[in-house]
């Protein structure tokens, strides 16, 4: 990804994420961060990474978010807030500290060793060399992980069908 | 790094992404946008951990990016569901009135 391409891109991100955060109905919150999670897709594939990339957009973009819009409607929560956001001094701690945290991120980077590319391996990045990372050295976490959708299914339709 | 944008320009999008995510989180009331705020920090994470994967040519980062998800999915599904539960009971979205577990 060429300098100019990675600035448009980053830019669009950033007006995307603010929209999110600073939009006041959430349903257009909600579409802004599909914008986001595409735009950083396109990032994920510039680094190499189709596949988390491709699950990206249909695991986050297409079910978290989906997800998110349908109990927006389920509520019907369309209409904006009254009063979206807490006090001002709250606003003005939060900002202040958000800008704080990216000075000192800014700064740290000014310190880190500019990497050399290393040779990459053949296929670096697609679906065979993922899975067999994910079926040799990582094959327990990946296990537990199945266990712990089915317990977030049981809970959430636990939860979820509870009356009154 | 791909020539052009080096390692630390993904490091700095991702910082400040993962800045505006918390700084939604502390500002807003509706729960589900903090609930969307939640979700950009974790993507935030994921941006630096696929850069380091690519600068290490290690793919190790993109099983913990794949791990992420999965729990990102998993959260939503319950989170949401935790505020169903809170809608009926409560008839609100809004953090400042879901105050009983405060001292």
């Amino acid at each position: 990804m060429t300098a100019p391409v990675f600035l448009l891109l980053a830019v669009l991100v950033v007006a995307a994420a603010l929209t999110v955060v600073a939009h006041p109905s959430p349903v257009y919150s909600a579409c802004a961060l599909v914008v986001t999670l595409f735009l950083l897709s396109v990032f994920f594939v510039a680094l190499d990474a189709q596949l988390v990339a491709v699950l990206q957009v249909i695991v986050y973009a297409g079910a978290i978010v989906v997800l998110f819009l349908f109990v927006i409607m389920l509520l019907n929560l369309t209409q904006p807030e009254s009063r979206p956001t807490a006090g001002v001094p709250v606003v003005a701690v939060a900002v202040g500290g958000g800008i704080g945290i990216a000075a000192l991120v800014a700064a740290a980077l000014r310190r880190v060793p500019p990497a050399g590319a290393p040779a990459l391996p053949e296929g670096f990045g697609d679906t065979a060399a993922l899975a067999r990372r994910l079926f040799t050295a990582y094959v327990l976490p990946f296990e537990l992980t199945s266990v712990l959708l089915l317990v977030a299914i049981v809970g959430a339709v636990g939860l979820a069908s509870r009356k009154g | 790094m791909p020539p052009g944008a080096p390692l630390t320009w993904y490091l700095g999008l991702s910082a400040v992404v993962f800045a505006i995510g918390t700084v939604g989180v502390l500002v807003r009331r509706n729960i589900i946008v903090i609930f969307m705020a939640i979700e950009l920090m974790l993507n935030a994470v994921n941006l630096t951990f696929v850069a380091f994967a690519r600068s290490l040519g290690s793919m190790d980062g993109q099983v913990i990016v794949f791990f992420v998800m999965t729990v990102a999915a998993a959260e939503a599904a319950v989170g949401l569901a935790i505020i169903l539960a809170l809608f009926r009971n409560r008839e609100t979205t809004n953090a400042d009135e879901l105050v009983t577990l405060r001292w």
